[in-house]
């Protein structure tokens, strides 16, 4: 599986690229369920590879759709690898990762939009400039929404429309993405006629 | 110390009026005449259409940097209800506390030049003085010494300032919105906006990226100098004289827009102006935006007769995308139908003041 095909989007919706080996002091990859292919064949690139594993921290978590590619990673030789059993438990080994990141260090993040996007807002925090952070998009493309009324989120969004998590409103899934909440906004369907809900579509899979 | 409002003085020229529940906001005749009608020709589409912001004709809107009319006092108790409901309509991030200051001097300055029977500020070095009669503010504070008032400073004088605020910061040939007091906004989420760079904000907006503006807006306001500050106007259509049309309230005001009748429309549909400015700030570097609405029942604004013909030509024939985009297309065709009552097909003369 290759880097996923996104159609035309507003300009607040984020772009992937493909992950480059670049020159680096230290390696941090964090990752999710398809996004360890990514890792891999980025590796296939390197000039050095020995060297960029050396130096390497993988930080890993299954797909919200199960795909668990751990062994795969764990058998590169990097010199950390690591493996959460889910986001929420991956951040809190991230954020203290990131209190020792210096200059020189290299992001790279691969995987679905929940888990790049999770990462790059808690890398950004560090002051880190988003687009200096490498991110390639593999595997599921459900989606992590705010309601933009109870400002609850709820992760791995599949249908449009869908009921808010914690409010139970239904909610139409915009484009419109905020970085610094790591979600895309949902908003109230029926709002000027209420209860006149369309039937969910599958959107994200 | 609080920012508690004492209300009394100049009740004569302030009117007491609401913009909820009974929703009593009405414009004098006077106010009427000088409404910021935002269409110079029959015809819209969107365009950069920025000005230099310098004093315009006496009276009118354009007059002071900071326009404060006669619905001065109410608007500032609906923003202290909004905030008081929901905090987070005002937010600012941490590196953001000196822009505000820098909003606060500029906002002081210019009403107490320009309104000295309101507004009085008097400085003794970093120590000043500022009284806010309308509102029955009398408050001495040290400039840049957060200790020293009730709020932020941004919070502060934009609690006493009609329109919204958001201070854009500029780093990396961009402008990140970074904080913001919107509580009379055109449905758009600062809790979800702030952070975001100038591309990014302005994402949702239809056809206007295709056509090159935000490019050419955000390379001319990256220019903007301080001492020199520009405007735009900017419109949409709010049933209801609700200034608070805020996507985290939608269901509770979104059924609204199915209560118009071809029998109320003319007083329940309101079109909705913003003046928009922008000024460069001298400590911080960072551009202060505000957002300043004005709200006009079609009722009021067909008194004039040139308003009326060209409202309805506008109206009838906008791209139906940006009606969508500004939330009245399933009402358009009731709005031409009551606004043709109003269009005799009579020429009307360029620009927008009521009677050239």
């Amino acid at each position: 599986m290759s880097k996923t095909a996104f159609p035309p989007a507003i300009k607040s919706r984020p772009v992937y690229g493909v992950l480059e080996p670049r020159p680096g002091a230290v390696h941090l990859v964090v990752a999710d369920g398809e996004g360890a292919g990514a890792v891999t064949d980025m590796l296939a690139k390197a000039a050095d590879r020995a060297g960029m594993l050396a130096a390497m921290h993988i930080i890993y978590t299954p797909g919200p759709n199960g795909t668990d590619q751990t062994a795969m990673l764990a058998a590169l030789g990097a010199k950390q690898c690591y493996r959460a059993p889910t986001i929420p438990t991956l951040l809190p080994r991230l954020t203290r990762v990131l209190s020792d990141a210096h200059m020189g260090t290299q992001f790279y993040l691969a995987g679905t939009e929940g888990l790049i996007g999770q990462a790059e807002r808690d890398i950004m925090a560090t002051g880190f400039p988003h687009h200096d952070i490498q991110k390639e998009h593999r595997g599921s493309t459900v989606r992590r929404v705010q309601c933009v009324h109870c400002k609850g989120i709820t992760e791995n969004v599949a249908t449009d429309p869908f009921v808010c998590s914690h409010c139970g409103l239904s909610l139409f899934v915009r484009d419109h993405y905020s970085r610094r909440i790591a979600a895309f906004q949902g908003v109230n369907i029926d709002a000027e006629d209420p209860g006149q809900v369309p039937p969910p579509v599958v959107r994200f899979t | 110390m609080s920012l508690d409002f004492n209300l009394g003085a100049f009740n004569d020229y302030f009117r007491n009026e609401t913009f909820r529940d009974d929703f009593t906001y009405a414009n004098s005749p006077a106010g009427i005449r000088r409404f910021p009608f935002p269409f110079d020709r029959d015809d819209y589409m969107y365009s950069v259409n920025m000005e230099p912001h310098v004093p315009g004709r006496k009276g009118s809107v354009f007059e002071h940097a900071f326009d404060v009319d006669e619905h001065y006092v109410s608007e500032m108790i609906d923003r202290a209800k909004v905030l008081a409901s929901d905090p987070l309509r005002c937010q600012s991030l941490p590196h953001m506390t000196l822009a505000g200051w820098d909003l606060l001097e500029l906002i002081m300055e210019a009403k107490a030049r320009d309104y000295p029977q309101w507004f009085t500020l008097t400085k003794d070095g970093n120590r000043w003085h500022w009284i806010n009669r309308p509102l029955g503010i009398d408050h001495h504070f040290t400039f840049l010494d957060d200790s020293t008032l009730p709020y932020g400073p941004f919070e502060y004088i934009t609690r006493q300032t009609q329109g919204d605020f958001t201070l854009q910061d500029e780093r990396d040939n961009d402008l990140w919105m970074d904080a913001g007091m919107v509580t009379s906004q055109a449905d758009w989420s600062l809790d979800f906006d702030i952070g975001m760079s100038f591309m990014e904000w302005h994402a949702p907006v239809p056809l206007a990226h295709e056509k090159g503006i935000f490019d050419r807006a955000l390379k001319f306001l990256l220019k903007l100098q301080h001492g020199a500050p520009v405007r735009r106007f900017n419109w949409t259509m709010t049933v209801n004289p609700l200034l608070d049309t805020a996507p985290e309230t939608y269901p509770v005001w979104g059924p609204t827009k199915t209560s118009l009748t071809p029998e109320n429309l003319g007083q329940k549909q309101h079109l909705r102006v913003e003046l928009q400015a922008l000024f460069r700030l001298p400590r911080s570097n960072a551009i202060a935006f505000s957002i300043r609405c004005y709200l006009g029942r079609f009722e009021e604004l067909v008194t004039i007769p040139k308003w009326g013909r060209r409202l309805h030509r506008v109206i009838r024939d906008i791209n139906p995308d940006v009606a969508a985009y500004k939330g009245f297309l399933r009402n358009r065709d009731a709005m031409v139908a009551w606004l043709a009552g109003y269009d005799d097909g009579a020429p009307t003369s360029p620009g927008f003041w009521p009677e050239d």
